[in-house]
């Protein structure tokens, strides 16, 4: 008893230093920076940086501003922009990854040397990265040059161009929409595998979902005017240059996955009668789920905080290609509007916690399991 | 023992005052002047030290993002409560709209007095700087932001000649186009652009009607403001479509190469031209007002002030001092491509093109550049920037006035 209460003594003494500076450094930050976006600090220029500002609590209302207000009209674009560039993004590296890590699981000629070459842009930063595409994609950049294209008509970063565009004033009716038929599809796998509370619960929701939507959903109307936003064409630059640097990793993380399938189960489809194509889509293909997941978090939440990638590519100021984290840096530190600032980043860092958070409190859960 | 203790006591009066001396001689500037302008910093910070040898002078310079990360980085610092002793700010409403309405600037009335500056400045210069009264910083060198360059042989070949208005700027457009010139106009990235509507503007609203804008008596909202941002579209359609991938060095390079007719940008194009480019100004380019802004001198200044609180006050006064004198704009701008902010200069000192602004700073109208932050307060040229993307792509005049007068009033422009 004694032994174990020394050791547990050491324990905390040890760990007391990373918990306090996590405490101030990390969840004080984010308190710090969740309670100035409920202010207005900034809103008047006269005290954003004055010696002792008046700063007042004015609640939700920077948040409503940035949802609602005509100035704010590029917030909206950059979240819109994100979601887009998150779902190309994720979806780009999970295929290319995987190509490459099948292909090298067949133990091609020097593996080693191909593996180097996928992997090695990851260990640059995207600084690098970003400088270098920009070479590459601007529009008297070596892409250009090489193929003789006319820089005119070949925007790869230029472009003001959008396609799938759509009125913000409907995006209540869309989240409704898309949700619902999410929890139909919920319902329908509850209704395979028998689950009956289940099966009703999400029915039941969808079916609210659906009514409000039908009934009170194309009377709500966030802005005075219609505003489009879309997928700017010029993103796809960005999101070639975002692939290229970290589809290497997830070539990795499959690797390591197929790498982790014993023989035997492939063998065993085999003697079963599985064709090739047959034993990835049934015996490898589930087995890799879990890491899909993983790729799918890490890269989701890379993607939603991305800054330094479009920084170093279009710079701050171009409007086509913006996302939250760089609104975000120019909103605090040259707008000096501190108080919008946050709120930015307290949307940003909402995002990413209903990423994380799901994933954190799965794992939690299977570690416990296990011990 | 009596005397080891008087020696200790006179080793640590003697540690104690070395100390103080370095305390006391010492100075930090803090600007955005690497690279191409750090030779113009590094001739007046020689000047600085020849002037007071015993003064060790910090060079504090953050680069990058045309003074955005050295704004980000001197912000933080202020609010940490540690003022640089003296730092680079555009002069006029970027440092007012900022630092001074925060009263965290010292007064510099009374050092205007004692050099005489007050006679040495253009009057404008003096109002764009004051804020109720008082005066608070040094302009070091002064650039043009309406200015219009092209290649004459170019043009004799086309067979346009310069526009001396807006409205000539377009017939040009058409001639220029239907000679197989795509791009008559070309521009750059985002500021690049709003240096366009900028000219623009104060060529259609005239050097009164412009000032209006900054002190409220003209709305944005004004059939006439919304006139401008019609126009500018206009001219809009006479431009390049992948400006927004274009660094002004590239846009400035089209309209060498003759794939553009002209290019409004800042008179730094001179200084690129000439000593990058090694062109002949008057020949190899040449240069007239932006068009309808003939007789008015849309400038930007560098500026350096000195905040309360500094360490080394009787130093920082001392560099201003060297800053506001003949000799130190004389020695800083010729390197740095600019003309200096006093009008009694040495002209000989300088280039071709700078003679022929400094002469124009002397007899034209002066007024503040809106994106380079003389006119305008930095809540307001940042927030600028997303209504020019916005217009560039949807063209909607009327909403982008309404967003530009909504913005002003957020900035409290004109309260």
């Amino acid at each position: 008893m004694k032994r174990l209460s020394t050791d547990r003594l050491w324990a905390m003494a040890v760990l007391a230093p990373s918990i306090i500076l996590l405490a101030v450094f990390v969840y004080g930050f984010i308190f710090r920076t969740a309670y100035t976006s409920l202010t207005d600090w900034g809103n008047d220029p006269a005290q954003a940086f004055s010696l002792t500002p008046i700063i007042r609590f004015i609640g939700l209302q920077n948040y409503h501003d940035l949802f609602t207000s005509g100035l704010n009209t590029r917030f909206r674009q950059d979240l819109v922009s994100t979601l887009f560039f998150t779902i190309f993004f994720i979806a780009g590296c999970l295929g290319l990854g995987l190509a490459m890590a099948l292909l090298l699981d067949r133990n091609p000629k020097a593996e080693g040397l191909w593996r180097t070459i996928f992997l090695f842009p990851m260990s640059l930063s995207f600084i690098v990265t970003g400088t270098i595409w920009r070479w590459m994609l601007q529009p008297q950049g070596g892409l250009n040059q090489l193929l003789h294209l006319n820089p005119a008509s070949n925007g790869w970063l230029t472009s003001r161009d959008s396609v799938w565009s759509f009125d913000w004033n409907k995006l209540p009716l869309i989240t409704a929409v898309l949700v619902a038929l999410a929890l139909l599809w919920v319902g329908w796998q509850a209704l395979r595998s028998a689950q009956r509370t289940r099966m009703g619960v999400a029915f039941g929701c969808a079916a609210l979902l659906l009514l409000w939507a039908l009934v009170i959903g194309p009377n709500v109307k966030l802005l005075p005017a219609p505003e489009l936003h879309g997928f700017n064409i010029a993103f796809i630059g960005i999101i070639i240059a975002a692939i290229w640097q970290m589809s290497g990793y997830t070539m990795a993380l499959y690797l390591a996955g197929l790498r982790g399938i014993p023989e035997e189960l492939r063998e065993a489809a085999r003697v079963d009668g599985a064709n090739e194509w047959n034993t990835y889509r049934h015996v490898i293909f589930p087995l890799l789920a879990p890491i899909t997941l993983s790729a799918m978090i890490i890269l989701g939440h890379i993607s939603l905080k991305i800054f330094d990638l479009v920084f170093a590519m279009t710079g701050p100021d171009n409007g086509p290609t913006d996302v939250p984290a760089l609104l975000m840096y120019i909103t605090s530190f040259r707008q000096n509007a501190l108080a919008v600032g946050a709120a930015i980043g307290t949307v940003l860092l909402l995002l990413v916690a209903i990423i994380i958070v799901p994933y954190l409190a799965s794992q939690f859960r299977s570690q416990e399991g296990h011990a | 023992m009596k005397k080891s203790i008087k020696n200790a006591l006179v080793i640590t009066a003697a540690l104690g005052l070395t100390a103080q001396a370095l305390a006391a001689n010492k100075i930090e500037i803090f600007s955005w002047w690497a690279g191409d302008e750090g030779p113009a910093l590094a001739a007046l910070i020689k000047l600085y030290e020849a002037k007071y040898p015993a003064v060790k002078v910090d060079n504090a310079t953050v680069t990058g993002g045309a003074g955005t990360n050295a704004k980000a980085v001197l912000k933080t610092r202020m609010l940490g409560g540690d003022p640089p002793d003296s730092f680079q700010a555009h002069a006029g409403q970027e440092l007012t709209g900022t630092w001074v309405v925060a009263n965290r600037m010292e007064d510099l009335t009374s050092l205007y007095k004692s050099e005489g500056w007050n006679s040495k400045f253009p009057k404008a210069v003096i109002d764009l700087i004051s804020y109720k009264g008082g005066i608070y910083s040094v302009p070091v060198d002064v650039h043009r932001s309406n200015v219009m360059w092209y290649v004459p042989a170019n043009l004799k070949k086309w067979g346009v000649s310069v526009p001396k208005t807006w409205h000539e700027m377009l017939t040009a457009c058409t001639t220029l186009k239907a000679k197989g010139v795509a791009t008559p106009l070309v521009m750059g990235e985002n500021w690049t652009q709003q240096m366009i509507w900028e000219s623009l503007a104060t060529g259609m609203l005239g050097a009164q009607g412009w000032n209006n804008l900054w002190n409220g008596k003209l709305k944005f909202t004004d059939p006439k403001v919304v006139a401008t941002f019609s126009m500018y579209g206009n001219l809009l359609d006479c431009a390049n479509k992948d400006a927004s991938g274009l660094s002004w060095q590239q846009a400035t390079d089209r309209m060498l190469a003759g794939q553009a007719a002209f290019n409004i940008m800042g008179d730094w194009a001179a200084g690129y031209m000439t000593t990058t480019k090694k062109l002949k100004p008057g020949t190899d380019f040449a240069w007239s007002a932006s068009p309808s802004t003939s007789g008015t001198f849309i400038m930007l200044a560098d500026s350096f002030g000195l905040p309360k609180g500094a360490k080394d006050r009787t130093e920082v006064i001392n560099w201003l001092k060297v800053l506001g004198s003949k000799q130190g704009q004389d020695a800083f701008n010729p390197l740095k491509g600019s003309i200096a902010a006093r009008t009694d200069s040495d002209l000989g000192k300088y280039g071709a093109y700078s003679q022929s602004a400094a002469n124009d700073w002397k007899k034209n109208t002066i007024v503040g550049s809106m994106v380079h932050g003389a006119a305008a307060p930095e809540s307001f040229t940042s927030g600028f920037g997303s209504i020019n993307d916005a217009f560039v792509s949807n063209r909607d005049a009327k909403a982008a006035a309404q967003a530009s007068q909504d913005l002003a009033d957020k900035s409290r422009i004109g309260m």
